[in-house]
């Protein structure tokens, strides 16, 4: 034991003498521990969150039995299947509007309510009373009673009745209402109907299904997976893909450090041989020393990495609200798991980052000396294997992009890409650099390409680090300014009306449209609606639309039949979400059955739209015709088409008379703005963790050019003595660093669109049912490479301005044999 | 490279072993202190059969037994002198305060124990190598060229100090050297040619 102490102090005095190695290492591993961590809290954060949103009284985790054709089904099929033995519970779920806005009102029955129901709030166990018999109570979790302005014990008005006294429940998912059944029937004017009946786990017999419900009911199994984790999965994969990406960045700039340390360390290694320690135990005390520094750096890693989620957290929790409606807390709360995960994955990390070097030192021969030439032979070897597996995996992604079809698939394509790139970047680099010193007529100049070809092994860790970062931003970039650009285009069509009024009731609704009407300078009035239904397994929304020239002129359709607008007039016909028609595969002329409470609808597709944004698919019908089919949707939007100079006194008009407020009626400017900061607020967190890892990769650079420094001084030193001056020398040093970053930014481009097209084509359509058009933002790549040689310049000047500035007796001591 | 050698050193005995380049006296060194191993043939420590151990045993022995001396002094660049000198007696577990005083004061390190090998003369380096080498009390302190970086005067110096601490031990010294002015220093003079003992 004390001899592996002596050992380690005697390895650990390395790095005494050695700080900023130390402090590189330090801070490769803290940024690989602190990205990955961060992503992952954000990840664990949102999983709670949707655990509990899937806990409220069942989601898709309880089995549940449900209509085959329709929204709702009869009471009395409950009463039958609990007299036949069932455990089922019934729930009624509706959507009620509340000063304006939509919350999910769900109605429970306390009493039959399975056990396992998961965290659901134990209802009644001591309040039974109170939320079962009139006035009755609403359970709102904390986050929704803040969303209502309310207070406990308040009574807010919807569909022209008060609901009952407001009552927080923590466990309860944000957004979600919940009440009696009973009041929920009287509330949704839906007496005596039910959506669902909760399955709990019965141990005694009961009567099959179909003897009691016949054909009207069907079992649906639990699933491990709830619709929001499902739907959010390809964001989680993204953040994670992210996070993976600054994680190996992070492990490059350690596997440098190692490296170097390694072959600093080399000769103290033989010594250490030499004096009788063991290769096993010189092994066991290296890797003891790398797992105490991980351990340290994965504590500060994880520190840093809570800081980075609990930055992140309000833009992740804006975009899920934004993309899947996904209700996240703004509060960090993070399991021990997760704290023993990111020490782990520092450990692993490190070791990782030091296989090759530990390899080395376990093949070591105590007596092997310095063999440039054989060297330089191992390393030309290992040029060529490198290039050919970037070949290989090339090959491998051409293959993924023309046989896969899955979100999977689509990312290990841009893994492939960007792993065969960093692969091959060596060997480009080498060729760019051959053919500038093949050009090179002046000695200098001859020595400059030589030499920069010579540094190419320290450095090309550090340059494919550059060369991922920069790819992934032009990347990531390309696809955020396409989909910005589509996007404002696809809401000009879309928020074609100049005001939005959302009123609080019906009646409110109509009384505005009745004064409207009145109104000279409202040139039409545009009434809409929105149901929920069931289609293809998923939640659907159905969209009523006006038949107006606002709608026909301006609706993005991507495709679409003959005469399409014509032909949903009459209400037998609709257009669907191009995310909808993607996942169940349908095209114009399909015929579809659309669950109503009135029994299925049958429509024809005649047209397919653009519904970025919008997790859930939507089919849009004719105005009446929804009305008609689904009686029960609010008819509290209403868009209206305003002369422009008129549109500011209409809106403080309509304020007055209704005493409407600024989240009731806004005009087209205001909703367009608000939409463009929520799409902008989407990729903040794509724009964060880019520029995280464009930092870790700068450092990656920096730490690399550091550590290389000092060995360069052989090089340099004859330069010097046959009259160079310390400042031309500088002045190469700098140049060659910039020219190698230079060539790896131009490699970065194509690469870069090559990922943006990957991101466009392959993953957005999997992962939100989307596809976007490709466009090349040139101003942008222009910036990034601006971006790219600032940070090779900020990476080189220290090491540079060292070189500038050092003392002659320094590089004099290069020659000096006394050593 | 070496073709049936034989060759004793006796306790307290110091021989030379030269030979021109290529002779294979640094091999026959580095098979001794089993730094590398021989294809046949056997190699004893007192009553330790080298050439039949395995890495971790010759590894040990090195640890024990040997104190090795090298032309590039191959002292750890990291420690301080004083750590450098106790570093192998104390892995040996053979450190003795009083021996490791007495070499410090006979070495003339007194003063040099805090700094760095590389604030060091090379004369100053070796000297550390030598009492390094030492502190464990090994039977056998071999030496490769030990004064090839060293002009005259310092290298005589180092070597009449090397002598005189391998005398107070009662250890073996093989030096490997191509000054015949050096060997002629020592008790026996070996040379090697073409791996054969002339």
């Amino acid at each position: 034991m004390r001899r592996a102490l002596w050992i380690l102090a005697v390895l650990l005095s390395h790095w005494r003498r050695h700080p900023m190695q130390l402090a590189t290492l330090l801070i490769g591993l803290i940024s690989a521990t602190a990205l990955w961590s961060g992503v992952q809290a954000l990840n664990q954060q949102a999983r709670i969150a949707y655990d509990r949103a899937a806990a409220t009284f069942g989601g898709s985790r309880t089995a549940m039995l449900v209509s085959r054709d329709s929204a709702t089904f009869p009471q009395q099929l409950f009463v039958d299947l609990r007299r036949a033995g069932w455990q089922v519970s019934p729930m009624l779920e509706g959507r009620v509007q509340i000063d304006g806005r939509s919350f999910r009102l769900l109605g429970v029955e306390p009493v039959t309510l399975p056990s396992e129901v998961g965290t659901a709030p134990a209802v009644g166990r001591g309040t039974l009373q109170a939320f079962v018999t009139p006035p009755g109570e609403m359970l709102v979790a904390p986050e929704t009673l803040r969303d209502l302005a309310r207070k406990e014990g308040e009574r807010p008005q919807a569909n022209g009745m008060s609901l009952p006294p407001l009552r927080v429940q923590a466990e309860l998912a944000p957004g979600a209402l919940v009440v009696d059944i009973g009041i929920a029937q009287d509330i949704l004017k839906l007496p005596g109907q039910v959506s669902r009946l909760l399955v709990g786990k019965s141990k005694t017999p009961h009567a099959t299904l179909d003897s009691v419900a016949g054909d009207k009911l069907h079992l649906v199994e639990p699933s491990a997976e709830s619709d929001l984790e499902r739907l959010t999965d390809s964001f989680h994969l993204n953040l994670t893909a992210f996070g993976l990406l600054s994680f190996f960045v992070g492990l490059f700039i350690v596997n440098s450090a190692i490296g170097l340390a390694f072959e600093q360390r080399l000769p103290m290694l033989r010594t250490l041989r030499a004096c009788g320690v063991s290769a096993r135990m010189l092994n066991t005390v290296l890797v003891i020393e790398l797992v105490s520094l991980a351990l340290v750096a994965g504590l500060i890693g994880l520190v840093c990495g809570y800081f980075i989620a609990a930055a992140l957290l309000p833009d992740v929790a804006a975009s899920l609200r934004g993309l899947y409606g996904a209700q996240i807390p703004g509060q960090l709360s993070l399991k021990p798991v997760w704290w023993f995960a990111g020490i782990a994955i520092s450990i692993l990390g490190a070791l990782a980052a030091a296989a090759a070097s530990l390899a080395k030192a376990i093949r070591m021969p105590v007596l092997a000396t310095a063999q440039p030439q054989a060297w330089q032979q191992a390393q030309r070897r290992w040029l060529m294997f490198q290039s050919a597996a970037a070949l290989a995996v090339f090959a491998a992604a051409a293959v993924l992009i023309q046989f896969g079809d899955s979100l999977i698939a689509g990312f290990a394509v841009l893994a492939a890409l960007m792993l065969g790139a960093a692969l091959i970047l060596p060997m480009v680099l080498q060729i760019a650099l051959a053919i500038g010193q093949r050009s090179a007529r002046a000695p200098v100049g001859i020595w400059f390409w030589a030499d920069s070809r010579q540094q190419l092994s320290g450095l090309s860790l550090a340059l494919m680090a550059l060369l991922l970062a920069l790819a992934v931003n032009v990347g990531v970039g390309t696809m955020v300014d396409s989909f910005s650009r589509t996007f404002l285009v696809w809401l000009d069509g879309r928020l074609a009306a100049d005001v939005y009024v959302s009123a609080a009731s019906d009646a409110q609704a109509r009384q505005i449209k009745a004064w409207l009407r009145d109104r000279p300078e409202v040139e039409a009035i545009l009434p809409g609606g929105r149901a929920d239904t069931q289609f293809g397994g998923a939640p659907i929304e159905v969209l009523g639309l006006p038949d107006h020239s606002t709608y026909r002129d301006n609706w993005p359709l991507l495709e679409s039949a003959a005469n399409a607008w014509i032909r949903l007039r009459p209400g037998d016909t609709c257009l669907v979400s191009e995310q909808l028609s993607r996942r169940m595969k349908l095209a114009i002329g399909d015929h579809i059955e659309l669950p109503a409470p009135g029994g299925n609808w049958p429509l024809e597709i005649v047209g397919i739209y653009a519904d970025y944004g919008n997790p859930k698919g939507q089919i849009a019908v004719n105005f009446a015709a929804l009305t008609r089919h689904f009686p029960q949707t609010p008819l509290t939007r209403i868009g209206l088409r305003v002369a422009p100079d008129k549109i500011a006194p209409l809106i403080t008009a309509l304020q007055e008379k209704f005493g409407l407020d600024d989240r009731n009626v806004a005009d087209q400017a205001t909703m367009k703005r608000e939409s463009k900061r929520v799409f902008n607020r989407t990729f903040s967190v794509t724009a964060a963790l880019n520029a995280f890892t464009l930092g870790v990769a700068g450092i990656a650079l920096l730490t690399s050019l550091l550590t290389l420094a000092n060995s360069r001084l052989p090089q340099l030193a004859p330069l010097w003595a046959i009259g160079l001056t310390r400042r031309r020398l500088a002045a190469l040093e700098l140049l060659k660093t910039m020219a190698v970053a230079l060539i790896t930014a131009l490699f970065a481009l194509p690469l870069g669109l090559l990922v943006a097209w990957c991101l466009l084509a392959i993953v957005n359509v999997k992962a939100f049912g989307w596809r976007l058009p490709f466009h090349v933002f040139p101003l942008q790549l222009i910036e990034l490479l601006a971006v790219a040689m600032a940070a090779a310049l900020c990476a080189a000047a220290l090491p540079v301005a060292r070189l500038a500035r050092m003392q002659p007796a320094t590089l004099i001591r290069t020659f000096v044999n006394e050593r | 490279m070496l073709r049936g050698v034989d060759l004793t050193v006796a306790t307290g005995e110091s021989v030379a072993l030269t030979g021109e380049s290529g002779s294979g006296k640094s091999t026959l060194l580095h098979l001794i202190a089993g730094l590398d191993a021989a294809d046949s043939g056997e190699i004893a420590l007192a009553e330790i059969i080298v050439s039949g151990l395995n890495d971790a045993g010759r590894a040990e022995l090195r640890r024990d037994r040997l104190g090795l001396v090298f032309q590039q002094f191959n002292l750890i660049p990291s420690l301080t002198v004083a750590d450098n000198l106790v570093f192998q007696s104390r892995i040996a577990g053979r450190h003795d305060a009083t021996w490791h005083d007495e070499l410090v004061e006979r070495l003339g390190l007194k003063n040099l124990l805090r700094r760095y090998p590389e604030q060091l003369s090379g004369g100053q380096q070796q000297r550390v190598a030598i009492g390094r080498a030492l502190a464990p009390k090994p039977l056998l302190l071999l030496a490769d060229e030990p004064t090839g970086n060293l002009d005259e005067d310092t290298a005589d110096e180092v070597l009449h100090l090397a002598r005189d601490l391998v005398v107070r031990t009662g250890c073996g010294f093989l030096m490997v050297t191509h000054s015949a002015r050096l060997a002629a220093t020592l008790d026996r003079q070996v040379t090697l040619h073409a791996g054969v003992v002339a």
